[in-house]
């Protein structure tokens, strides 16, 4: 993708995102919850499905009064379980289309990512054939009209030597068990396919949110009980295949494609699907990206303490056995086709601090073009051109707000692949080498980090809950975080100008001070 | 804590997520077929007549044979294709070769046809051979039809009983 569309998309996005985050807030912001609300609606289905499944029944004549006298007799309980499960079925595509758009505008699709993207596509079919599977159940006219044009664009297929509509000629070509058959294509045969298709679809995503914060899954949830009870979901007349139904008010969520069976060839229509598939599905690779060179590990550095494993968002490093003589029993191994260079092992890796005297600095596991070597490089130069009277470093990242406005002679910047990369050593470091008053942490916000979890370690490193931990010796007053979108531009100039007032107003401990200098680049 | 903005925030979008559900779950409405215009379907499942003339075996030949091939009388797998005509007060509507399923054309011959017309009256006459070995028509019928709005008439055949069936 051109770097200048790429860039106008993900500021879009960002924009968008701006919008649900002033009502939301960035805890429950829906739109970094795409997926997982979802997974969350695919559970609303699930348990509205089974309570409609005890009360239906499978047969010619019972299949739609049975899911009448729900609807007018138990209108109060299986009445708004069915309008549920319409309604939570209907939702799960505006979050489906919603997830893939945003994933395709924040460039979160291509490169290493393809994998979930590709498997995602056929995901999105098998729940368009839940939804469509589920509307025959109903055997109204509405029902009748898509359960015969599906037969007659399955017929075009060379599946079937008799035409599956013949089945549908008259009422006395059906029969009760056409009703089992599609009750266990709908409730077992296809979710089945559904839930191996997500497990494969997550399979390359360590820690996958698949639940969406409380505050969200519980509005989502009253949102649609109260459209339930607003606007009940019904049936049409019962199906009659002696005449055909002049209208239907279609869901148009998962039968759109019906009404294109009327006015187009099904050769047109079988090469609209296939085509949409086919082009989804390689659109990763146009054009392929570039990534920079994928992680390496120094073995004779790595001490196989397993952070960078744990730490690693796309599972691209597994731990294995030792074959040489180094007394630790395990070492890093990268699989490179599932890195997204991110850099955030390098962060993680407790060999990555820059008090050590070796130069270069090597540690366990680091990146080619962005080094850990090379981050202690340019902390050290820009450090030296800071001249004002207070100052300060800013460590961000590549995907958030852009900083390179704020870099002048009192403040320094440093931007990484990820924050995620930045060992907490390295605010000890800066701090410690007495040339600068504060360090600023800002890059992807809560739940929205662009490599997925970077920003997180990095704070739970700063708060002591995850290894390599910032060292309790660090004034905490003087490192500051403020996680800013591309949307949050003016606030994180705000934050900027706040965090350098403060600055100027406190007194860290002298003594200390004293002997920062005295320790600078000690082990 | 929670700001009024945002409360207000979240019922909208929560508002237009519902909107949106609900109006796309059952609207706008599809009109399937016109309000005065029906609907004729012409499908049929028929095993033709063989693509050839079958032949009687004398018993010189049959000798010839292994035991268990000895058939007297010997057909062409190949079925002849099916040909019909669908005529509308006067007017054909279909017309149509149906060539027998199978890689060897020695199945049954299928097919499947809708054809929207006006509501009203017709004399419908159906005509259909099944055999390449014989000229003019094998099967006809005609009868005076009754189409209101949306109905569904189906022409179909009725193998055993070797003639058309309209419901």
């Amino acid at each position: 993708m051109n770097n200048q569309i790429q860039k106008f998309c993900d500021s879009s996005m960002s924009t968008i995102e701006g919008w649900f985050g002033r009502a939301f807030g960035k805890e429950l912001n829906p739109m970094y919850y795409l997926g997982a609300l979802t997974v969350y609606l695919f559970y609303i289905v699930l348990v509205s499905g089974i309570y409609v499944f005890v009360l239906y029944e499978s047969s010619i004549f019972g299949a739609w009064s049975s899911l009448e006298y729900m609807s007018n007799e138990l209108r109060w309980s299986a009445g708004i379980m069915r309008s549920l499960h319409r309604y939570a079925s209907d939702a799960a595509i505006i979050t489906i289309f919603a997830h893939m758009f945003r994933e395709f505008m924040r460039d979160r699709f291509r490169g290493v990512r393809w994998y979930s993207w590709f498997t995602g596509i056929p995901v999105l079919w098998m729940t368009a054939l839940l939804g469509i599977s589920g509307y025959w159940l109903v055997w109204d006219t509405m029902a009748q009209y898509i359960a015969i044009a599906s037969s007659e664009m399955m017929d075009w297929l060379p599946i079937f030597t008799e035409p599956m509509a013949r089945n549908f000629l008259t009422s006395e070509d059906m029969n009760d068990r056409f009703f089992t058959l599609i009750a266990f294509i709908h409730v077992i045969g296809i979710p089945i396919f559904l839930v191996f298709g997500v497990w494969i679809h997550l399979f390359r995503i360590s820690r996958s949110t698949i639940n969406p914060p409380r505050g969200l899954a519980i509005g989502t949830l009253l949102a649609l009980v109260v459209l339930s009870i607003v606007y009940p979901a019904v049936s049409h007349e019962q199906a009659n295949l002696d005449t055909i139904p002049a209208s239907v008010n279609l869901d148009w969520f998962y039968l759109n494609i019906f009404p294109l069976a009327d006015s187009w060839s099904m050769g047109a229509i079988w090469a609209l699907v296939w085509g949409v598939s086919v082009f989804l599905m390689i659109l990763p690779w146009f054009p392929i990206k570039k990534q920079p060179p994928v992680a390496v590990v120094f073995p004779e550095e790595c001490n196989g303490c397993g952070q960078c494993e744990d730490d690693c968002p796309y599972s691209a490093i597994e731990m294995v056995k030792r074959e040489d003589d180094s007394p630790y029993d395990e070492v890093a191994v990268v699989q490179a086709d599932h890195c997204v260079s991110c850099g955030i092992c390098a962060g993680s890796c407790p060999s990555s601090t820059p008090f050590r005297k070796m130069d270069p600095l090597v540690t366990g596991i680091d990146m080619p073009d962005d080094s850990i070597h090379a981050l202690r490089n340019d902390t050290n130069t820009v450090l030296e051109n800071l001249s004002e009277d207070t100052r300060m470093i800013v460590y961000g990242c590549a995907h958030a707000a852009n900083l390179d406005q704020y870099n002048n002679s009192g403040t320094a910047v440093i931007t990484l692949p990820c924050t995620g990369m930045l060992p907490a050593s390295f605010i000890d470091y800066s701090l410690r080498r007495g040339n600068v008053d504060g360090v600023f942490i800002t890059g992807c916000v809560d739940n929205n980090c662009h490599f997925r979890h970077g920003n997180n370690w990095l704070d739970e490193r700063i708060d002591h809950e995850r290894k390599p931990a910032l060292r309790s010796r660090v004034d905490r007053n003087r490192v500051h975080i403020f996680r800013a979108e591309t949307s949050d531009q003016k606030k994180l100039g705000g934050a900027l100008d706040e965090f350098r007032s403060y600055l100027e107003g406190y007194k860290p401990d002298t003594v200390e001070k004293e002997e920062t200098k005295e320790v600078e680049n000690h082990d | 804590m929670i700001k009024a903005t945002q409360i207000i925030g979240q019922s909208v979008f929560y508002g237009l997520f519902i909107a949106a559900t609900g109006y796309l779950s059952a609207s706008p409405a599809y009109q399937v077929i016109e309000p005065d215009m029906a609907l004729v379907k012409i499908s049929m499942a028929h095993t033709s007549k063989p693509a050839g003339k079958c032949i009687t075996q004398t018993p010189e030949q049959l000798e010839k044979l292994p035991p268990n091939m000895r058939l007297p009388v010997v057909c062409p797998r190949e079925r002849s294709p099916l040909y019909l005509e669908v005529e509308l007060d006067g007017k054909m509507i279909y017309q149509e070769s149906i060539l027998p399923a199978g890689i060897n054309h020695d199945s049954a011959c299928y097919n499947y046809h809708k054809i929207k017309v006006p509501a009203g009256s017709y004399n419908l006459k159906t005509r259909m051979r099944d055999s390449i070995l014989t000229e003019g028509f094998d099967y006809t019928a005609e009868r005076n039809v009754e189409l209101a709005a949306s109905d569904i008439l189906v022409i179909d055949f009725d193998s055993k009983h070797q003639e058309f069936i309209f419901e």
